[in-house]
């Protein structure tokens, strides 16, 4: 389904993803693990078109989307739940989830999907008419979760989605994750949390300073002593 | 007290003009953070060309409802325009630059203007034809002109009309989104150059309905209108809070009645000093109060970062 070859993403002199190669299927949930810096948002960034690439290719069912405009990418059904939640502060939760369907004209689906949200998270319903910004941070990953499925993707991606969350509602939002991907969603997940991270998906890439140094099932991963030591804390 | 109530209409009906310029104002600073100045001249644009619509009409025994109208609407097709290339060609090849840039530029684009509207409609003030009904009511002792009652409404009725259009359509929406954060916008599959030249082009749209205002209000139209009326709008949105949609409302009609209640007291209170000609240092004493003491305006939040 997407297909990622040689990407490199640059910031001015300095090569932050340096000729990445790695895929992911349809219907398989990929985590993308490594510590702070590795480049693992950068490759995001430049997946969704809010960075462009300084080289390589993305190629998505097929097609090659690495010069699309950022604004058409949701019509091609791909979804960021970007960094750091990225809710609008200043909107209600509601105006939120229809921000997410933006693109979409179909009533019904619309309000269907808004009330399938809502049975994932009930707190955001509790919620609906609170301002964004005064949510905590877990339901503001609720939200921007909710946000990004509203838009009826095929392939979510999620940059860190436990990010300065308590453990506790990090796995609420990672029990939902799993909902997700099994209703069929595929979901390319980027996190520091490499042990979460692993038990969720199928298939692991481990990046460091900007390079994929190993891939494996999930499952291995989670065993292979290498992988232990530096992001398992063991 | 007649004096007074005579102010305060005064007041009302110069303040709703600011108002509707100061949303243009205001709506741009929200979108991209940019103080449009180049917006007064767009105002001025507006007056020019329905002034002169209306003087090639004006013996045409056409009714005077429809030749305002149409002089109306040739004003805010020509300020849609002017509105839409100023963004498009001054401002987008800037959209990334340091802030400074595009300020400069918009002084830029007001001189370009001003100099522009000089050499079509030359340096001579315009009188604006004595087409209108010149009725006056009697309010509590003092007057009040079909006009002026016009006036008020037409501008509440518009300004009534912007804010449902942000808090209830889908374009509002992309417009707040836009606002807040706009690469997350984009990622909602929102165009937000398109965003940002729908806002030009109805705060230009909002420019020309004052511009028609403003020359029937003073019965004058002239190439260099739109630099004071500019800047005391720009006031108003400071006062009220620049980006606050609600706030350039607020700071339009309160700095319509602090100059004209200025105006009609200042010769009193300096004891014939200074005459009713001295209105405009009000607004700028205004602005440097807002300035020092609270320049987030008086709805505006304060700015601040989040981590």
């Amino acid at each position: 389904m997407l297909e990622v070859t040689g990407l490199r993403v640059a910031y001015g002199g300095i090569q932050a993803v340096r000729g990445i190669t790695f895929h992911v299927r349809q219907g398989e949930m990929v985590a993308l693990i490594g510590a702070n810096g590795a480049g693992k948002t950068s490759t995001l960034k430049a997946l969704s078109r809010l960075l462009n690439a300084a080289g390589g290719s993305i190629r998505y069912c097929g097609k090659e989307i690495s010069a699309l405009p950022a604004h058409q990418l949701i019509c091609e059904g791909i979804a960021l739940v970007p960094e750091g939640r990225g809710v609008f502060p200043r909107m209600s939760i509601v105006e939120n989830l229809l921000m997410g369907a933006y693109t979409r004209h179909d009533k019904e689906g619309i309000s269907t999907d808004r009330e399938h949200v809502f049975s994932l998270f009930p707190r955001l319903k509790e919620r609906a008419q609170q301002l964004a910004g005064t949510l905590s941070g877990g339901e503001q990953q609720m939200l921007a979760i909710g946000r990004a499925l509203m838009s009826r993707p095929k392939l979510l991606l999620l940059d860190e989605p436990s990010m300065g969350l308590a453990p506790l509602m990090t796995q609420r939002i990672f029990e939902v994750i799993r909902t997700v991907a099994n209703e069929g969603m595929t979901v390319l997940l980027v996190e520091q949390n490499a042990k979460l991270a692993l038990e969720v998906s199928q298939r692991g890439y481990v990046m460091e300073s900007g390079e994929i140094t190993l891939t494996d099932e999930a499952a291995n991963l989670l065993a292979n002593p290498r992988v232990r030591e530096a992001y398992l804390g063991e | 007290m007649d004096i007074f109530i005579q102010q305060i209409i005064n007041g009302l009906v110069l303040g709703s003009i600011y108002a509707l310029v100061a949303l243009g104002y205001t709506m741009v600073y929200g979108i991209m953070g940019l103080i449009n100045f180049a917006h007064g001249e767009v105002v001025m644009i507006g007056a020019m060309v329905a002034l002169t619509v209306i003087k090639l009409l004006a013996n045409s025994g056409l009714p005077v409802f429809v030749i305002i109208l149409l002089a109306l609407a040739a004003a805010a097709v020509v300020c849609m325009a002017v509105g839409f290339s100023i963004e498009r060609i001054a401002y987008r090849p800037l959209r990334n630059a340091p802030k400074l840039a595009p300020l400069i530029t918009a002084i830029g684009v007001s001189i370009v203007l001003q100099n522009l509207a000089m050499l079509i409609w030359g340096r001579n003030y315009h009188a604006f034809p004595p087409i209108l009904p010149t009725s006056a009511h009697d309010v509590f002792g003092a007057t009040i002109t079909t006009l002026q009652v016009a006036i008020v409404l037409i501008a509440a009725l518009m300004m009534a009309g912007l804010i449902v259009l942000i808090h209830r359509t889908r374009l509002g929406r992309a417009m707040r989104a836009t606002s807040e954060n706009p690469s997350i916008a984009q990622l909602m599959g929102v165009n937000i150059n398109q965003i940002i030249s729908i806002t030009f082009i109805i705060g230009s749209a909002l420019a020309a309905v004052a511009g028609l205002m403003v020359s029937a209000n003073y019965s004058i139209a002239h190439y260099y209108m739109g630099f004071m009326l500019g800047l005391k709008a720009f006031t108003a949105a400071v006062l009220g809070g620049i980006g606050n949609i609600a706030g350039a409302v607020l700071g339009g009609i309160l700095l319509g009645l602090i100059e004209s209640l200025g105006a009609g007291y200042i010769g009193d209170l300096t004891g014939g000093f200074l005459g009713s000609h001295y209105q405009d240092i009000f607004a700028f004493f205004v602005l440097i109060c807002v300035l020092i003491f609270r320049p987030s305006g008086l709805v505006g939040e304060k700015v601040s970062e989040r981590a």
